[in-house]
């Protein structure tokens, strides 16, 4: 674990700082975050919080008639620790209209629908309040595609995209994130009983440490498995960061002219900011 | 060298590709400057442009009688002017350079010669490549400029030491990267180890002028500073906030190490240039 160890305040002020350059200079004072209850999106206020006052920090909660209850008394606990005004949006009218048309829709295209349904009402409220969206994907779920695409994956900016599930951990406890939040096992909160590491088949500590070794340290699979993980584990890991590519990039592009968005039309977003 | 000067370093964080907007944040600090008694002051690398231009080059390239300047060089009979900007050449070719302003005329300008092209970076892809390493006149002695990953490259620092500088200007566009257990990202401890090297090994005066800012979600560190010979840091800048530091070079302190330290006298340039010559002969036979 000590290779992934972090010093949460040089990183804490370094995340603060980029919210704070990044929103102003695009002309925003504040942010909209969709609080779950679970850690990552706390630790997304959290910071947003720091860099920017809890006037300029608008968490919006959006349960689904079969997330469990104690999702929404987190986040509510999250944003009274804060002093953030917050509203709650249900999303089960919209959700439901949606799949009385399709109702064998089965559980992976409702879960689907659930984060871009919430996406489009946080883009709703960028709109409305003047706000950018906050991201609140860590580095982990990025890596495994563990997220839906245009879903919760959609925001303006990211702070903890960077940041290992273990390291948003870490930075949760020096930030002082409620406890009952920090310690819950993490889910998607689709169905009773759902956690990630049930689903993902490993746990955070395990796949963090080899994401380390693997992406960061660019060690070769003999290498992985010399520091003790197994064939199995690496193979499995490596095709799944593979085969979730293109949820990390811009959507394809037939190139035709000279000169293509993306491609070689190169500038920076920050483009005279 | 004069017996003592001020220098000031502008930690500044430059907008990106908004050439006139940084113009007059370097008119500002240059300003605080001189009411502080400062005779040089140093800007960042690309610090008229901010960093990650990309196709943005060719758009903020200046050459060096561009009209742009011209308050710049107005300036310069106040206070001597060191900052990264983008010079377009006679050819057209883009340099990421640094130029040396005083007395109304550009004294000098470097080319940033090593070019990083891998990881996080992609200068080559966008500017030329400068293929000279020299000391100019300064403060009636000699000093030079490096520009970032030209301080990387020990050699750079060693060939402009041979050539007589007292103090290098080493200026950059740094990124916070590798977080770990330790209190500063790793190429902060890289840096500062490496201004601590130089000063130490080369008995030089080290004005380390880094920026800070971010851009697309990088952030740049600061922590400028200014390392006497012998590697004492006499003055520090914060990380990450903009800040006009002041440091005070000392003729004496220079002359002192340097013959407590004398190790850029005893070095031997002919057996350098020979065993070089070898190796670079030996390598071509591969």
């Amino acid at each position: 674990m000590s290779e992934l160890k972090i010093d949460t305040s040089l990183v804490a002020e370094l995340l603060a700082g980029f919210i704070r350059d990044e929103v102003r200079k695009v002309g925003f004072e504040r942010v909209v975050v969709g609080l779950s209850g679970g850690v990552d999106s706390a630790v997304s206020a959290f910071l947003a919080t720091r860099a920017l006052g809890k006037e300029n920090v608008v968490a919006v909660m959006m349960p689904y008639k079969s997330s469990v209850p104690e999702s929404l008394a987190d986040a509510k606990l999250a944003a009274e620790q804060l002093g953030l005004s917050y509203r709650v949006v249900e999303i089960t009218p919209m959700v439901d209209a949606y799949f009385s048309l399709f109702p064998d829709a089965d559980i992976l295209r409702r879960g689907n629908m659930m984060a871009r349904q919430r996406m489009t009402v946080l883009f709703d409220h960028s709109a409305m309040l003047k706000a950018l969206v906050l991201g609140t994907s860590n580095k982990t779920e990025l890596l495994l595609g563990y997220g839906t695409l245009y879903g919760d994956m959609a925001c303006s900016l990211n702070p903890i995209g960077d940041l290992y599930k273990t390291q948003v951990w870490q930075l949760a406890e020096y930030l002082e994130v409620p406890e009952r939040i920090r310690k819950k096992p993490p889910t998607a909160d689709l169905w009773a009983g759902q956690t990630d590491e049930g689903e993902l088949g490993f746990t955070y500590a395990e796949v963090d440490r080899l994401l380390f070794y693997m992406v960061d340290k660019r060690y070769t699979s003999e290498e992985l498995e010399a520091v003790g993980f197994t064939k199995d584990f690496v193979a499995r890991v490596r095709q799944r960061i593979q085969s979730t590519q293109f949820k990390r990039r811009l959507p394809l592009i037939a190139k035709v002219s000279q000169r293509t968005v993306d491609r070689d039309f190169r500038y920076s977003r920050d483009w005279g900011r | 060298m004069d017996a003592k000067r001020t220098i000031a370093v502008a930690q500044i964080a430059p907008a990106l590709g908004a050439v006139e907007r940084n113009l007059d944040l370097w008119l500002q600090r240059i300003e605080e400057a001189v009411r502080a008694g400062a005779q040089t002051i140093v800007f960042p690398e690309l610090g008229l442009t901010g960093y990650f231009l990309r196709d943005m080059v060719p758009d903020v390239a200046l050459s060096v009688q561009a009209k742009l300047l011209q308050p710049l060089l107005e300036k310069s009979g106040e206070i001597e002017i060191i900052g990264g900007f983008v010079e377009e050449a006679a050819d057209g070719q883009c340099y990421n350079a640094a130029m040396c302003l005083r007395a109304g005329r550009v004294e000098f300008v470097h080319r940033k010669v090593y070019l990083p092209t891998y990881g996080m970076f992609d200068e080559q892809r966008y500017f030329a490549a400068g293929d000279r390493l020299r000391a100019f006149p300064y403060g009636g002695a000699k000093a030079a400029i490096l520009l970032c990953e030209d301080t990387w490259h020990l050699s750079s620092g060693y060939v402009v030491c041979c050539d007589g500088a007292l103090i290098l200007f080493v200026l950059a566009s740094s990124p916070a990267r590798g977080i770990s257990e330790a209190a500063t990202p790793a190429s902060t401890c890289y840096w500062e180890l490496l201004n601590q090297i130089y000063s130490s090994f080369f008995g030089v005066y080290v004005v380390f002028a880094n920026r800070v800012g971010c851009e697309d979600g990088v952030s740049f560190w600061g922590g400028s500073e200014v390392v006497e010979p012998g590697g004492r840091v006499v003055a520090k800048a914060g990380y990450f906030e903009p800040q006009l530091l002041l440091a005070e070079v000392n003729a004496q302190v220079l002359r002192r190490e340097r013959r407590t330290t004398p190790l850029l006298r005893d070095e031997k340039l002919w057996l350098v240039l020979r065993e070089l010559a070898r190796v670079h002969n030996e390598r071509a036979k591969d």
